[in-house]
């Protein structure tokens, strides 16, 4: 084609919205530059539209909303009589710990589904909150004056300083989550900044777990080495291993994964999450966007790691131990791939996943125990290699179909290609809104 | 106004002995359209490195609107007002269209500030201009890696755009795209032109006359050979002999049929230097860049 | 000068058994750039190889049974040369260019192989091999036929279950049949124990110095590997071969350079060097399914520190970490630290084998600080920011 030709057959002519442009001159004056063209380039775009898409959004978050509460009543009130009936009581405890470590699965959700960092030492900050409430468990009940027993034990007969502010419970809630989100704000500025990424990220915090399972492994006098904090008795004047007190702790861990999956949810709709798939897609572009990831994984690191801390204290309160095992390599991994189960990049399918292999886990160990590593090694190659979306992904994306095909139904002939034309789509949706609106 | 936005002075980047720019000054006046070119290796794609913060220069300083923009990072120089439009496009893939120029769109790129802030609506209606000036409206909520080349091409413009850079790099804005669509980008920049300065890098010497109302740099080894407008650049003797002429002489093109007897790869290999793949072997020459080229219709 | 000397050759050693460890992660790491977490795992095997092959040995009587290291070594390169190629054929193949998705594919494979040496006994042995047999004879079969693509999911659905059916009966009813003579794991989850060779017994005494001979055994063929890789390298024709693809994968490819063999060889070299590593480190004390974790975050620490994709990176890398973590761990610079005594308490407290792998992490961190990309970085244009 010609050059002429093409201009004939071109009748688009650019009109760009100038944008409003607010930047410094080298004089250091402000200038603003005004749109000139911006008026008539928009003008479809009024009332409607923009009401319409708002108003959707919060009705579809008030449902929401609403589900993620029922599921929450229902797990408190309904599961723990039912179990009991069927006489698997013992199951509520472990789906309590089991829910804590749905916890940890969002944080790793949010910064390895949403922003591409797999992260292998998150065993690290689960168990510095474990720590901090156990710190707190060994203090708390003590006359003042007295020594934690392991410590008389390794001949210490002055409390360490960092563990004077365990006394105060206030304290150590806010220790709970600041410890870990500081530790993993120090690391991630560190690694960050030096745009050390992808896989070197993931060795680098696999070396940490590493090095902090050494640390307290180590510190017998600080610590209590390889056997860790236990035999918790009183918590705000609660004896811990009541029944009543454990419920409490059932219950407070479904609420707090409620609304840890609120929060999660928040970051995640909003521009801020759409972010944080911009740096999992393309970080140096988000570079010359004028973003600076950098500040931005560091707070996403952080939050997560923070909620490790949550989900580490639920767990020791409900298991009575923490130990180093906790940072142990295996398991920091292992909490990738309840997130791999369930589907990156999908909240539920985080949750889920925490729960199924961790079920799957309890009933394999109770009866094969030799099987378990075994079932384990497979779990992260069937994810990894057949299902790469997780099981959320693939019911999104596939499961309709292939179960139909089980099933031997025949699938409707339609025009897929008019189905998936955005054209045709948005001309479609225009006279259904037109109808709807009653215009 | 008259007054240099860009001024590279003496800019040197040297990796590991091998010097990319040498000693290269250029200087682009507020709202200018200039176009860069030069052969393969010149140091076109590097000069961009260079303005956008990507490489630092070896030595020699770089000054965006009178500063000195040596030691800023990246993100910072985007936030000065340079933006920046690779080779292939890149946009954010697993986003739609809207998602992308309203991050580009974004006036305050802080951590807190895009975390709380809601979207304003003044943003709202820039970016659905915008989505209707590179005319993909239609499409603004499907996921951008469903688009096709030719309109990634257009959002990565249109993210430039919302952006509200002063000064626009733009890196091979044609390559891959049809007849039309090289005309329709051409018209863009064009457009674009009469608020922005922007430097284009481009092969494409039909593209170059449809854009180059102003002056044109050609680049070699790393170096300006000349600048001028386009009829003088064409012209000049030294020009010709680097690039225009001597590369069309001496080019020797050779077919290689792999091992799958599938893909056939073109490979350009000047005259003096002519010799049979296994001998390029032997010899461990580095070979500078590959191009796959798809055999036409007509030569079948 | 002892105490110098000392340092020295513990640096040294320390490093040694750190790069023949971390040689074969620099190929696979370094070069293909596969994040390989069962690393640690085939030098698990490499050491249990070399412990099988000692008691093969023993058998044979005293003179010949001191010399079953010469061909322990080529025998655990082999067989965890052929693991590793199973690894990248089965697995490592699909996962080019997704890296993280490596990383817990591999993580699985790791855990497989660990729980295998605790369990494998010859139930489970004969059970895999029939359906290896089956399974993959059969799929021989029915591929030959034209319509194999359209009965394909028929196929599997039919033959996976059977053929693992088949080999869990027969399995079972040999373990009714013969009871413990098959079902006793060959190694279970104890550690297993390689005595050295009487003449690698004992050491060498320069002074107050006592070199023993198995850490120069270590030094020595360390040295030995890594010149052998630097010739494979440097003067091969496959070496060549390997070099182009990790430069230009399609350019190599338009050349005729059969890639997938050049990526299964890699994978396959850099395997069986964590073989020979693993047969160095059953030298140095007991080995048992978890040795390979032990050696994993060291041996990539190595590669991070030394730089990907340069030998001499992880070379000095190596030495460099031995020596600082030796020097840490035994406390070598109290003497020195004594007039200060903060600083020396602050050492001290750092002064055992666990505790000064955190000093050298935190030291690690400091290092990228100054030079993110390693030691030895790459240069060059790199493709992507």
């Amino acid at each position: 084609m010609k050059k002429e030709e093409i201009k004939a057959n071109t009748q688009k002519i650019y009109h760009f919205p100038r944008v409003r442009k607010r930047t410094e001159n080298w004089q250091g004056k402000e200038t603003v530059v005004e749109p000139v063209a911006a008026k008539d380039t928009v003008p479809k775009f009024q009332g409607l539209k923009l009401k319409y898409p708002v108003y959707t959004k919060h009705k579809s978050i008030l449902i929401e909303a609403g589900i993620v509460g029922a599921i929450a009543l229902i797990t408190i009130f309904l599961i723990p009589p039912l179990l009991t009936v069927v006489g698997q009581a013992f199951r509520v405890g472990l789906l309590g710990r089991f829910l804590a470590l749905a916890i940890v699965a969002l944080g790793i959700d949010l910064i390895w589904g949403y922003t591409g960092m797999l992260s292998l030492g998150h065993g690290v900050f689960f168990a510095l909150g474990g720590y901090a409430l156990a710190m707190h468990l060994q203090l708390a009940p003590l006359e003042p004056g007295r020594l934690p027993e392991f410590m008389g034990l390794y001949g210490v007969h002055e409390l360490p300083w960092f563990w004077q502010p365990f006394y105060s419970f206030p304290l150590t809630i806010i220790g709970i989550i600041i410890i870990p989100a500081l530790l993993a704000a120090l690391l991630g500025y560190l690694v960050f900044r030096n745009r050390i990424r992808g896989v070197y990220f993931s060795i680098l915090t696999q070396a940490a777990t590493i090095v902090f399972f050494n640390f307290f492994n180590g510190q017998q006098k600080l610590f209590n080495g390889t056997n860790g904090l236990t035999n918790y008795k009183t918590f705000l004047g609660l004896e811990v291993n009541a029944p009543q007190t454990q419920f409490l702790f059932y219950a407070l861990t479904i609420i707090l994964l409620a609304l840890t999956y609120g929060f999660c949810r928040w970051l995640t709709t909003g521009r801020f999450g759409r972010l944080l798939v911009a740096i999992r897609d393309d970080e140096s572009r988000v570079r010359f966007s004028g973003y600076n990831p950098t500040g931005f994984k560091v707070l996403v690191f952080a939050i997560s790691a923070g909620l490790a801390g949550i989900a580490g204290a639920l767990y020791t309160v409900q298991t009575g131990l923490i130990s180093p095992k906790a940072m142990d390599i295996a398991f920091s991994i292992e909490m990738v791939i309840w997130v791999a189960v369930g589907g990156r990049a999908t909240l539920i399918g985080a949750i889920i996943g925490a729960i199924l292999v961790n079920f799957a886990r309890s009933l394999l160990s109770e009866q094969f125990p030799e099987i378990w590593l075994f079932f384990q090694g497979a779990l992260f190659l069937i994810v990894v290699m057949l299902l790469p979306d997780g099981l959320v992904g693939w019911w999104r994306s596939q499961a309709v179909n292939q179960i139909r095909r089980l099933l031997g139904i025949k699938q409707q002939v339609t025009y897929p290609s008019l189905e998936t034309d955005p054209e045709v789509q948005q001309e479609r949706e225009e006279l259904t809104g037109k109808l709807g609106t009653g215009d | 106004m008259n007054a240099k936005i860009l001024e590279i002075d003496n800019v040197t980047v040297s990796f590991g002995g091998f010097k990319a720019l040498k000693g290269l000054n250029f200087n682009l006046d507020q709202g200018e359209l200039r176009v860069v070119i030069g052969p393969n290796g010149a140091g076109k794609t590097t000069f961009l490195d260079v303005i956008s913060g990507k490489t630092k220069p070896t030595e020699g300083e770089v000054y965006f609107k009178g500063r000195n923009i040596q030691s800023f990072a990246e993100h910072e120089i985007a936030r000065l007002g340079i933006g920046r439009k690779f080779q292939t496009p890149r946009v954010y893939l697993n986003l739609t269209p809207r998602e992308n120029l309203e991050l580009a769109c974004n006036r305050n790129k802080n951590v807190f500030a895009t975390l709380l802030r809601a979207n304003s609506s003044d943003e709202y209606r820039t970016v659905t201009g915008l989505l209707e000036t590179i005319g993909l409206s239609s499409k603004a909520n499907v996921s951008a890696g469903l688009l096709s080349h030719g309109e990634k091409q257009r959002l990565e413009i249109g993210m430039l755009v919302a952006q509200s850079p002063d000064l626009l790099l733009v890196d091979e804005p044609a390559a891959g795209l049809t007849d039309e669509e090289t005309y329709n980008v051409g018209e863009l920049l064009l457009a674009l032109a009469e608020s922005h300065s922007i430097i284009v890098i481009e092969h494409d010497m039909e593209f170059v006359r449809q854009i180059a109302n102003n002056k044109v740099t050609v680049l070699h080894q790393g170096s300006v050979l000349c600048e001028g407008n386009i009829e003088e650049v064409q012209n000049d003797p030294q020009v010709i002999e680097v690039y225009l002429g001597k590369q069309e002489e001496e080019i020797e093109t050779k077919e290689i049929i792999t091992e799958e007897e599938e893909k056939i790869a073109l490979l350009e290999i000047t005259k003096e230097e002519k010799m049979s793949v296994s001998e390029i072997i032997e010899k461990k020459i580095a070979v500078s860049e590959i191009t796959e080229k798809e055999k036409k219709i007509e030569e079948v | 000068m002892v105490e110098f000397l000392n340092v020295i050759f513990s640096g040294i050693s320390i490093g040694s058994v750190l790069l023949i460890a971390a040689l074969g992660l620099a190929v696979v790491f370094g070069l293909m750039g596969v994040i390989n977490m069962a690393h640690g795992e085939l030098i698990m095997l490499g050491a249990y190889t070399t412990f099988v092959v000692q008691n093969v040995f023993k058998g044979l009587g005293s003179p010949l049974s001191e010399t079953y290291i010469i061909l322990a070594i080529p025998m655990a390169f082999l067989v965890t040369a052929l693991v590793g190629l199973l690894l990248e054929k089965g697995v490592v193949r699909f996962l080019y260019g997704r890296p993280l998705e490596t990383l817990l594919a591999t993580w699985g494979v790791s855990l497989i192989l660990q729980q295998f040496v605790r369990s494998v006994n010859w139930v489970l042995v004969i059970g895999i091999t029939l359906f290896c047999l089956l399974f993959f004879g059969a799929w021989w079969v029915v591929s030959r036929r034209p319509d194999f693509d359209r009965i394909r999911n028929l196929f599997f659905t039919i033959m996976l279950p059977l053929s693992a059916a088949i080999s869990a009966v027969v399995g079972v009813v040999l373990a009714q049949t013969y009871k413990l003579a098959v079902t006793q794991p060959w190694f279970g989850a104890q550690n297993v124990n390689v005595t050295a060779p009487k003449w690698l017994q004992g050491g060498l005494n320069i002074g107050d110095l006592r070199l023993p001979y198995t850490r120069l055994f270590i030094i020595f063929l360390t040295i030995l590997c890594v010149a052998g890789i630097y010739y494979f390298f440097q003067r091969t024709a496959w070496g060549l071969r390997i070099r182009a693809v990790t430069q230009n994968r399609s350019m190599s490819s338009c050349l005729g350079i059969p890639t997938q063999k050049v990526d299964a060889l890699t994978f396959a070299l850099g395997s069986g060097l964590a073989g020979v590593a693993g047969c160095a480190i059953s030298l140095l004390g007991s080995v048992g399914p978890n040795t390979g974790q032990n050696y994993i975050v060291d041996t990539f620490m190595v590669v991070v520190v030394g730089g990907v994709g340069k030998l001499v990176g992880s070379i000095v890398a190596a030495l460099a970490i031995g020596t600082v973590s030796y020097i840490i761990g035994s406390n070598a610079l109290a003497p020195l630290l004594s007039p200060i005594p903060p600083l020396a308490d602050f050492f001290g407290f750092f002064a055992t084998t666990s505790m000064a792998k955190v000093m050298v992490f935190a030291l690690i961190i400091v290092f990228l600080q100054v030079r993110p990309a390693g030691l030895f970085p790459q240069k060059g244009r790199t493709v992507d920011a």
